[in-house]
């Protein structure tokens, strides 16, 4: 049953309309909220005027609530204090971003209440925008590194310097947030809309609304997708429940899109300068590199996650003596920022892919063979780099990533993306990106695994669910390990009274960590089935528990052709070749790495949360934040590796949900400056028409 | 200002008021439970609210609920055989691995559904990805979603001409 591509168990409902939203839950007496959202990017709120309101219930301010709390950092990374930098559910006396909440509406009738929130009059004395991380505030500066760095500079043979900045963009789910929350008559409240890390939300909101946490109960919904952001504990997640709770009534909230595109967590915009010193044969010396990171308003609950990522994995999966990570994160009046898939990966393997194939031309060596000369290799395995991340060790696991490189040059090869003669009229090239990830962060999961008396298999687990497929992957593990057909197990996710030490769907945790507790649950199972006389139920919940990540790693291979009459650039062919371990469901697996190269080639030529100088928002809907339609991402050729299990947990599994767009700004970059014929840097994504033709015509 | 309208949602007939404003997404979602029809832009790009009316394909985020009186909608619900079933294009899309979070789906699967169903030809690769570029999926690549709707072309092509040709030999 493992490493069958069976179909999802998930595919039925979905497919016939019988998925269950958070926005597809209808209460009797139901509310609607609406909310008031700041409309300048700074400023001094003066006052809001609700007299003209008609029509509605409450208009709530943050005068009105009790205490006005600020959203605190769920994903805390050892050492900064981010106290100063936390967002407030509600505005109260300054609003720091265009869609701060200020005020919510709730009523009978959601046009009503929308209508209603137009009429609420807010009163801003506006304060000067900062727009560019380079004037903003440092919050927080972040280093990593080891060994003699200036030392290893000075000694060098050659040195190489790239700048590459990364455009602010983000997860942007199709099904935009929603949430829906719902008085019971013993003084709880059941939550629909929750997702990725419900358990951890229902404690939270527990504790701002003084309540015991077993009155909460969060139930299983689908999400119209994760990505990172959805699921994170925003204002909304507090304001609904509590507004519910006050009113005595139902109060249901989802956000239309121009809320979303300012609202939830943008991602990704940093600067980066890298430095690489390599000896006469173009070995690497040291690695140093700067970063700027625009974080926008706040610090939300990824706190400073994101740039720590950065810096952290910077060094990817090459042999680096010394290296010197900095990272400035930057106050900004824009939304303020979280994780998107593959969060500092996509950054900063973008910047180092770049630098080297930048530093191979230089060299006056071939871009894979500059690579080959500096990857670490098997024998190096496992190896422990002296950084921490996320509260961990950095111990890259296991791999052959030479071998692994070879085989996508050779897929490549095969497949014809080398030395095709370009169209008549176009610029083709084509550009190679290696990269290392990060899957199955702990510290722990938890699953129960019941077999009941007629040998229905439930299974309870921590994870949710929003597209993975995690309900089919869950079932399969826990078939496999009882020796009994996957369509006699159910499995029920991100439901915090089936499952209450449930932790999570998200950093490709869930097949590693969620799929180890089930396997360990269903072992126990198995083992009391043998010994227990089946007269009941036969239950065993089991934790699986990890002090350290494993590390997946891949390579990317872009072919493009840049029109140079319209700056034009599109993606022709598209390959992944990305080690996993053991791939519990190979079609899964392969669906995750094609959605992350479509995102990919959004973040790298069209995606862009571009702001004025006034820090008002210039992409707030579809027409203007463009992600890629189907004319826009190519057939993706895949080569999945089972070459190198994990050590570190059960079922050998690495994680599988971000490698398909860790290395793609990497590879689409590599590939332009190719096809362009740039001995520098393309500068900055994404690569959009105008700033090709810059990069062509400057 | 509401309106007293008549319309047929997958076959059954409802006789309700709407106001002027009520966008056909909403009345179908909110007044009639029909909730397999997505929200996901509201400003016509996105296509996840794609319904079929009167035989074409639309997106409900568009049109008004009145525009609707006295037609016939079709919505995702109304798509496979029976409980538990899946129609052909509904199975490709499994078989294909053509859906993750799902959301977008009724939309690709009602979008699909008209343009097969107007007998346009769908050939290949290009023009099958042409269609499906109507609409935006942010899981998939969309490259699942192209070789349902394609493979499920060929299919009805397939039987139809088997059909016809079952039909001659009959004749004779």
């Amino acid at each position: 049953m493992i490493g069958a591509r069976v179909p999802r168990s998930e595919d039925l409902r979905l497919l016939t309309g019988r998925g269950r939203f958070g926005d597809d839950v209808a209460s009797v007496g139901q509310l609607w909220a609406r909310m008031v959202r700041s409309p300048v990017a700074h400023g001094r709120l003066l006052s809001i005027d609700v007299s003209a309101v008609t029509g509605v219930t409450r208009v709530i301010t943050a005068a009105d609530l009790p205490v006005v709390h600020r959203i605190p950092v769920r994903l805390a990374v050892e050492g900064p204090v981010l106290d100063d930098f936390l967002q407030p559910v509600l505005a109260g006396e300054v609003v720091r971003y265009v869609g701060e909440p200020v005020a919510v509406v709730v009523g009978e009738d959601p046009y009503a209440c929308e209508d209603a929130a137009e009429l609420v009059s807010v009163d801003i004395d506006p304060l000067r925008a900062v727009t560019d991380a380079a004037d903003g505030q440092v919050a927080v500066t972040l280093t990593a590194g080891y060994g003699d760095v200036d030392a290893a500079f000075a000694a060098a043979a050659h040195v190489v310097t790239a700048e590459l900045a990364i455009g602010r963009h983000s997860g942007v789910p199709l099904e935009p947030r929603c949430l829906v929350a719902v008085p019971r008559p013993d003084g709880g409240l059941d939550i629909h809309g929750m997702t990725k890390v419900p358990v951890f939300n229902r404690d939270l909101l527990a504790r701002m609304l003084g309540m015991d946490p077993a009155l909460i109960h969060v139930h299983a919904v689908d999400a119209g997708g994760g990505f990172g952001v959805r699921g994170e504990f925003y204002p909304e997640d507090f304001l609904i429940p509590w507004l519910a709770m006050t009113c005595g009534r139902p109060v249901r909230w989802a956000e239309d899109r121009a809320e979303h595109l300012v609202a939830v967590n943008h991602s990704r915009q940093q600067a980066h300068r890298l430095s690489a010193a390599f000896d006469e044969d173009g070995r690497l010396l040291a690695l140093a590199g700067h970063v700027l990171h625009d974080n926008g308003a706040y610090c939300r609950t990824h706190g400073v996650a994101v740039p720590e990522l950065t810096i952290a994995m910077l060094p990817g999966p090459y042999r680096v003596p010394a290296y010197r990570g900095r990272i400035g994160v930057v106050l900004t009046n824009k939304t303020p920022c979280g994780t998107y898939r593959a969060p500092g990966r996509f950054e900063g393997t973008a910047a180092r892919e770049h630098l080297l194939d930048i530093a191979a031309d230089r060299l006056g060596i071939d871009r894979i063979e500059l690579r080959r000369r500096n990857l670490l290799s098997a024998g190096d395995m496992p190896h422990r780099r002296p950084i921490r991340t996320l509260g961990t060790d950095l111990i890259l696991d296991t791999g052959d990533y030479a071998a692994l490189l070879a085989a996508a040059v050779g897929a490549a090869e095969k497949l014809g993306y080398f030395g095709r003669a370009a169209v008549p009229g176009m610029l083709r090239g084509t550009g190679l990106a290696m990269f290392v990830e990060k899957s199955g962060l702990g510290p722990r999961e938890t699953a129960d695994v019941t077999v009941t008396p007629s040998g229905r298999v439930l299974v309870h687990a921590g994870g949710t669910s929003f597209g993975q497929g995690i309900e089919t992957v869950l079932a399969q593990i826990a078939a496999d390990t009882l020796s009994v057909p996957l369509s006699s197990v159910s499995v029920v996710v991100g439901d915090t009274d089936t499952q209450p030490l449930g932790t999570g769907s998200w950093a490709s945790r869930s097949t590693v960590v969620g799929g180890s507790a089930v396997h360990l649950a269903a072992l126990a199972v198995r083992a009391a089935m043998g010994t227990e006389a089946a007269a009941g139920d036969i239950t065993a919940r089991r934790t699986f528990e990890t002090a350290h990540m494993t590390y997946p790693y891949g390579v990317h291979i872009a072919a493009v052709d840049v029109d140079p009459g319209t700056g034009q650039v599109r993606v022709t062919r598209y390959l992944v070749a990305y080690e996993v371990g053991r791939a519990i469901n190979p079609a899964l697996v392969e669906g995750q790495l094609r959605g992350g190269v479509a995102q990919g080639v959004g973040g790298a030529l069209l995606e862009e949360f571009g702001y004025d100088q006034d820090g008002q928002p210039q992409a707030i809907s579809f027409m203007d934040y463009r992600m890629p339609t189907a004319a826009e991402v190519p057939a993706i050729d895949i080569l999945l590796r089972e070459d190198a299990r994990a050590p570190g947990n059960p079922l050998g599994v690495m994680g599988a949900g971000e490698g398909g767009v860790s290395a793609a700004g990497a590879a689409i970059a590599n590939a332009v400056r190719d096809a362009i014929g740039l001995a520098g840097s393309v500068g900055r994504l994404p690569l959009t028409p105008s700033r090709i033709m810059g990069l062509i015509y400057a | 200002m509401t309106h007293p309208i008549r319309v047929t949602v997958n076959g059954a007939v409802h006789e309700l008021t709407v106001e002027a404003r009520r966008t056909l997404a909403d009345m179908l979602r909110h007044d009639l439970g029909y909730t397999g029809t997505h929200l996901g832009c509201e400003h016509g790009i996105c296509g996840a609210c794609t319904v079929i009316l009167d035989g074409l394909p639309v997106r409900s985020c568009l049109v008004f609920g009145v525009q609707a009186d006295g037609c016939s909608v079709r919505t995702v619900e109304a798509l496979a055989p029976a409980d538990g079933e899946l129609s052909d294009l509904q199975q490709a899309f499994s078989d294909h691995h053509a859906l993750q979070c799902g959301f977008c789906t009724p939309g690709f699967l009602m979008l699909a559904e008209a343009y097969l169903a107007s007998g346009a030809d769908l050939d290949s690769e290009r023009e099958a990805r042409e269609l499906v570029a109507s609409n935006l999926c942010r899981c998939t690549g969309y490259q699942g979603i192209v070789d349902a709707i394609l493979a499920t072309a060929r299919a009805r092509r397939g039987s139809a001409q088997h059909g016809s040709a079952q039909h001659g030999s009959d004749g004779a």
